[in-house]
């Protein structure tokens, strides 16, 4: 147990760095760019003298360490901001104000947040069950036209850009066949059943995607599983094929499909951008298309920094899945 | 002292002799997989257009970015006159809602940004995956543990997030593609070729080979050029290989999101994003783009997998492609062990059994 603690412990502290990295990696690239801010900030018509102002009230002249100790600050402690009438205090977790709408940036992402959780835990349901489910089909029927046809598929699903079959799904779905409305985000709390029937295309989408490379993944491992000597035993005690398959294949599999959903949570993360951009679903990747577009900082350094938090957030914690699943791990 | 000067003279010889017949198996192997030769084909002939996009239109009369205002239709909201949203034979494939552009000329314009900006991603990864996981395998304790955890950074940051943040701060003057193609190859794809590459150096440098130029007093800089790299390459060319067709999604996703390629130069990403609008009255304005993008990403996908399966010896052998040793045999008059191998694996039908023959 002690070697598994420790790794815990490594795990955990590698994921802080990381974290401490990658902030100060996307503060100094952002607010170290060539690009005015306060000329784009303030609009095209603004005065020299109206520029000038706004920098001097988004502290863009200050030297980078100040503003990221600022940041840093405001993260851990809490900071005060004045919005030209009047002060305003952030709390704790403080991500900094929009340079558009003056809103906090906390506020926005917990706003957008439960939309883009619905989009990619459902869509991990299902590309965990679809994914896997087709891995063990075709490592069943491996050998067999309908493995061949099987594999193809996959291939075209992982050779497929997610916006493409989003679209492809929305206008046959919704347009031609008009078996459902355009989706239209329903809070969960409002109408649950509103809610999984509007999520159901993006669901689909982002998961059809991602669960090729689970399917193939699955296969490949339960392959090599079921030809090593044990499962030969197994086979000659007389243990039926469909015993074999589900109890022992698919075991060995299992630690791979959970690295495997870890990383995938990280590019679906990706993918949601897209989906919602698609379907017009307000979640932070949305919002976060739209502050890059009118180069609002504060709000993308905010949103780049909480997701790449989750994200650092699920591979640590899939590290971790891996070693209780394969204790050779902890020995490396 | 000379010991080790002829142990470095065998390792050069060596080293250049199994890489002529390594690239001749590597094809060998490339061709005996059907569907691999054929997407091969396929990326062989969009290479072509896109080399030959300026031939292609000018064949065609047209130009990417020429607005055609008398073919489309304002009173009904800018669809495409005529029937199948413009075709004629001056637009072969019709026109774009809204503007006339010719549809065609925009297609195969759009097939250069898509490989160009690929490649180029391509490229910039694999340059600086091995130059990474190469110094940090090579390294002293200090410079790995550095290099390693920037890698680890790397590998964890989502790729479509940092690639938006990035494209937003940078000056619209940086000519835009090479901008896309940079910011993809930076937050993508070379950290997991890195570690890939350190792995590999790790397991390598410890060859006797490695190691005799190294004690031999080659530089690490000599050591790492002349006798590594060389080891280094199939697993690099397969990493690579792949990370194609991932780079071509992400640049039509960055276009598709409007913070791509920026209008007027034409990309498929951007052609989808008021495609959905459109798609009744001009339904190939979406088709095309999206049928362009499938079979691209499909095709690299697909060749991606061959060239792996034909540069990875295990993949390989479930081919039962001969490795060429008949007609090597014949050359060199080898024992007629090695012959009688090599007339069983002729006779095998396979694609280097045929040849073999031929």
């Amino acid at each position: 147990m002690n070697g598994l603690t420790g790794f815990v412990l490594r795990r955990v502290i590698g994921a802080v760095v990381t974290l401490f990295a990658l902030s100060v990696i996307i503060y100094v690239v952002f607010y170290v760019t060539p690009g005015n801010v306060a000329q784009i900030t303030c609009g095209p018509r603004c005065s020299p003298a109206q520029v000038h102002q706004v920098a001097q009230q988004l502290h863009l002249d200050d030297p980078l360490y100040v503003r990221y100790g600022h940041f840093l600050q405001g993260l851990f402690a809490g900071q005060d901001f004045s919005t030209g009438t009047s002060v305003e205090h952030c709390a704790a977790p403080c991500l900094g104000q929009s340079y558009q709408t003056d809103q906090q940036v906390t506020d926005i992402i917990l706003a957008k947040l439960p939309v883009s959780f619905s989009l990619v835990l459902g869509a991990m349901v299902i590309w965990l069950l679809l994914g896997v489910g087709t891995g063990v089909l075709s490592a069943w029927r491996r050998g067999r036209f309908s493995e061949r046809v099987l594999t193809a598929i996959t291939l075209a699903g992982v050779a497929t850009p997610v916006f493409v079959i989003g679209l492809v799904l929305m206008i046959v779905v919704c347009g031609e066949l008009q078996l459902l409305p355009f989706p239209q985000y329903v809070n969960f709390t409002d109408d649950p059943e509103q809610w999984a029937w509007n999520l159901l295309l993006p669901w689909l989408s982002l998961a059809l995607v991602e669960s090729a490379n689970f399917a193939r993944l699955t296969r490949a491992s339960m392959l090599e599983t079921l030809a090593e000597d044990h499962i030969r035993t197994f086979r000659a005690y007389g243990v039926s094929e469909r015993a074999v398959i589900a109890r022992h294949a698919l075991r060995g599999a299992t630690a791979s499909v959970i690295a495997l959903n870890a990383v995938t949570f990280g590019s679906a993360v990706g993918g949601a951008v897209l989906t919602e951009t698609l379907f017009g679903l307000p979640g932070v990747g949305q919002e976060l298309v739209h502050a890059v577009k009118v180069v609002d900082l504060p709000v993308v350094v905010g949103m780049v920094l909480v997701i790449g938090f989750f994200v650092v957030l699920a591979n640590a914690v899939a590290d971790v899945l891996y070693a209780v699943a394969d204790r050779r791990v902890v020995l490396a | 002292m000379s010991e080790a000067l002829v142990t470095v003279e065998a390792a050069g010889t060596e080293s250049s002799v199994p890489a002529a017949s390594g690239a001749r198996q590597f094809w060998r192997r490339l061709r005996a997989q059907r569907a691999a030769l054929v997407a091969a084909a396929v990326v062989a002939l969009l290479v072509l257009i896109a080399l030959g996009a300026p031939l292609l239109t000018a064949l065609e009369g047209q130009d990417p970015t020429t607005y055609h205002p008398s073919l489309i239709d304002s009173a009904r909201g800018g669809v495409p006159v005529g029937s199948l949203g413009g075709m004629s034979a001056d637009h072969w494939l019709g026109v774009e809602p809204q503007t006339g552009r010719d549809l065609f000329a925009r297609l195969v314009y759009g097939a250069r940004v898509s490989l160009g900006v690929a490649l180029a991603a391509t490229v910039a990864q694999v340059i600086l995956g091995t130059v990474m996981g190469v110094a940090a395998g090579l390294g002293n304790r200090w410079v790995d543990l550095v290099l390693s955890r920037i890698t680890d950074i790397f590998v964890a940051m989502p790729l479509m997030i940092m690639a938006l943040a990035l494209l937003a701060v940078v000056p619209g003057d940086f000519p835009r593609p090479v901008l896309v193609a940079l910011v993809i190859a930076l937050v993508s794809g070379w950290s997991t070729t890195a570690k890939m590459v350190r792995a590999q150096t790790l397991t390598l440098k410890n060859l006797d080979y490695v190691a005799a130029s190294r004690l031999s007093g080659w530089s690490t800089w000599r050591t790492a050029v002349r006798e590594l790299l060389p080891g280094l390459a199939a697993p690099v060319i397969t990493y690579a290989a792949l990370l194609v067709p991932t780079n071509i999604s992400a640049e039509a996703a960055l276009s598709f999101l409007g913070v791509g390629v920026k209008p007027p130069t034409p990309s498929w990403g951007q052609m989808l994003t008021s495609a959905d609008v459109w798609y009744q009255a001009a339904p190939q304005y979406l088709l095309l783009p999206a049928g362009a993008l499938f079979v691209t990403v499909f095709a690299l996908t697909v060749l991606g997998d061959g060239v792996r399966v034909a540069l990875d010896p295990r993949a390989a052998s479930r081919l039962r492609v001969g490795t060429g040793s008949k007609r090597e045999a014949r050359a060199e008059q080898a024992a007629p062990q090695a012959g009688t191998r090599a007339r069983r694996q002729g006779g095998a039908k396979t694609e280097a059994g045929k040849e073999d023959r031929a």
